[in-house]
């Protein structure tokens, strides 16, 4: 398949049908509707962009949340508006202070700064492996949440930062879904990509053909706080507040299940599994208000999380890229050519 | 700064390192087996603590007895948890068993809302536990010497039954190699249980300790004191037991002075010193103070 030639056209193909979509979804959704779409973006972004470390690199992270966190005060901080800033931060750099910028450099900030944290966190911390990466990361989470907590000449402390302006619209969130997805592809097929799945695959082999193993992890792993920053710019604009506690260690699961069952690897796995849990969870909210049995779709969801650990461990779509149009075909074509080969 | 006032704190951080080592302990033991980081252990804890507030209300229980039960119960659902998620998933990576644990946490902490509310329980002790004695400059409660001193007995008897019984040298050999102790004619199954078992009756017993002590409890109590008791066992070497027990009261003892001695403007990132200090140790003692180079950490 010569992927190169394909693979544009095709993006913008999809990506103007999901373009329509989402201005149908505008004329036709109500307020609410169109903030589970926009969480179901985020989601996606979220998903993807942990799948750069967690899926190709074969790093296993916690630490989305984290960065989430700081994408989220730092994008809140430029786009509060200077007047509200000296009131509101006193302690505030002065170089930060007098500053008021438009939403999408301000998002581009957000997400640079967690980039740079990750740097700088990574080079010690990916030195480390498997689950001692995971809790490791997860450190980092209470890290940055107690630094927000007591940081509170710079952060307003545990009370959060209220009253932002609702900036996200369905568009941003499109966009930077757009983005993800392109950057993610284009990197999964790249040579860097691949160096990321030797990596994975086997860290010595990889090593030995003359990978730079340490710079392409930290780089895996920055790429991937980078999205996360911006996907907290975005969430913290759609609920108009951010605290420290606004991402916690609950999210990391949530993401890491997306990234776990949608298969380590396939970025159409986790951004389906990522649409439809967020999804799920909001159909399922009714019905556990109806049944007054609060925390009965998380129960549902982990359990279901455990019997796929158990009899489909590589995840619903392993490293593959399922493609809804082959899979049309096939079902088409299923009474002319029983011998279709499988993916 | 006074010397009761020392002497207060240093007894403070020997309660929460007991507590902290008998928590690490699991963890170390159930890694040591199968090489799983079990996040579901800190939930252990509050099944503990709720236990233990059950048995003290329901009934004029001696204070031994409270504590069997306690132990059962912890053991019960260790093994439960042990048979129905991390045996059908027994030689799938590593990662897989730490996904599954953290997916056995979400469910005990929400069936325990769901069941128990997420309101705090005040823990009541009877009178007679919450007495004073009195020790020259300081008076410590009967309770808070009857948790050291419970941790000191409950380590004692876990590692002369691990060193000198026949079934304790089995899950020694077990954790050493898995295969050749399989060979060797182990029922390899009931070792792994027992670890569970062991392991989360331990845990159960900290969680019972920590109600006592700090007097109130709620069903997401046990998700910070779990994450510490893992630092601790990392501190310690996991795997180790002695490991995780030295890991407990460096920690208990390192987070209390941290909090006590430090100024209060500090104390905020009590946290945040916890997990650094995890990231540290990783980064300069992979292995820990009492571990074995057997794997690649770091």
């Amino acid at each position: 398949m010569s992927d190169r030639d394909t693979f544009l056209p095709k993006f913008a193909a999809l990506a103007l049908i999901g373009a329509g979509l989402v201005f149908w979804a505008r004329s036709v959704l109500d307020p609410y509707a169109l903030s589970i779409v926009m969480f179901v973006g985020i989601n996606v972004i979220l998903a993807v962009s942990l799948n750069i470390s967690n899926g190709f690199t074969g790093l296993f992270s916690l630490g989305h949340p984290a960065f989430m966190t700081i994408g989220g005060y730092m994008t809140a901080i430029l786009v509060m508006p200077a007047a509200r800033k000296g009131l509101m931060l006193p302690d505030l750099p002065a170089f930060l202070a007098g500053q008021e910028w438009s939403f999408l450099p301000a998002l581009l900030a957000g997400g640079s700064l967690s980039a740079l944290v990750a740097v700088i966190v990574g080079f010690p911390v990916l030195r480390l492996r498997g689950h001692y990466l995971a809790v490791a990361t997860l450190g980092l989470i209470f890290i940055v949440q107690s630094l927000a907590v007591n940081l509170d000449g710079v952060t307003r402390g545990a009370l959060g930062l209220s009253g932002l302006p609702s900036l996200t619209t369905t568009w941003w969130v499109y966009g930077f879904v757009l983005l993800t997805l392109f950057v993610c592809w284009r990197l999964k097929h790249s040579s860097l990509g691949r160096t990321m799945l030797a990596i994975r695959e086997n860290e010595l082999a990889a090593a030995c053909l003359g990978v730079r193993v340490a710079r392409t992890r930290v780089f895996a792993f920055a790429l991937g706080a980078f999205f996360a920053g911006i996907a907290g710019g975005l969430w913290v604009h759609v609920v108009t507040l951010i605290s420290p506690d606004s991402f916690s260690f609950g999210l990391a699961f949530q993401l890491v299940v997306m990234v776990v069952v949608g298969g380590t690897g396939s970025i159409t796995g986790a951004s389906i599994v990522a649409a439809v849990l967020t999804l799920a969870t909001e159909f399922l909210k009714p019905v556990e208000e109806s049944l007054n049995l609060y925390g009965a779709s998380q129960i549902a969801i982990a359990v279901g999380v455990i019997l796929i650990l158990i009899y489909r461990p590589a995840g619903l779509f392993g490293t593959a890229e399922p493609q809804p149009l082959n899979l049309i075909k096939r079902l088409g074509s299923r009474h002319t050519s029983p011998a279709n080969s499988p993916e | 700064m006074t010397l009761p006032y020392l002497i207060d704190q240093l007894v403070n951080g020997l309660i929460l390192g007991s507590m902290y080592a008998l928590v690490a302990i699991g963890f170390s033991m159930i890694y040591g087996i199968v090489r799983l980081i079990n996040f579901a252990h800190g939930d252990i804890l509050t099944i503990g603590a709720f236990a233990g507030l059950a048995a003290f209300a329901s009934a004029d229980l001696p204070f031994p007895v409270v504590i069997l039960i306690v132990l059962v119960a912890g053991a019960v659902v260790g093994m439960v948890i042990e048979r129905t998620t991390f045996r059908p998933m027994r030689g799938s990576p590593q990662v897989t068993g730490f996904i599954a644990s953290l997916a056995v946490s979400i469910i005990l902490e929400n069936l325990a809302i769901m069941i128990l509310s997420a309101q705090p329980r005040t823990f009541r002790i009877p009178a007679y536990l919450n007495a004073l004695v009195d020790f020259g400059p300081v008076s410590i409660r009967v309770i808070d010497l009857m948790i050291v001193v419970l941790a000191i007995v409950l380590v004692i008897a876990l590692t002369s039954f691990v060193r000198f019984t026949k079934v304790g040298i089995a899950m020694r050999a077990t954790a050493e190699n898995y295969d050749v102790a399989r060979l060797m004619g182990i029922n390899i199954n009931r070792m792994i249980m027992l670890a569970f078992a062991i392991g989360s009756a331990l845990a159960a017993v900290a969680g019972l300790m920590w109600g006592s002590k700090y007097g109130q409890i709620s069903p997401l109590m046990g998700v910070l004191p779990g994450l510490k008791a893992f630092v601790a066992a990392v501190i310690g070497g996991v795997g180790s037991i002695s490991g995780a027990v030295l890991g407990g009261y460096i920690l208990g003892l390192a987070e209390v002075l941290f909090v006590g001695l430090l100024p209060p403007a500090l104390s905020g990132y009590r946290n945040a010193f916890v997990f650094g200090a995890l990231i540290l140790v990783l980064l300069v003692l992979p292995n820990g103070l009492l571990g074995r180079n057997t794997e690649t950490r770091a």
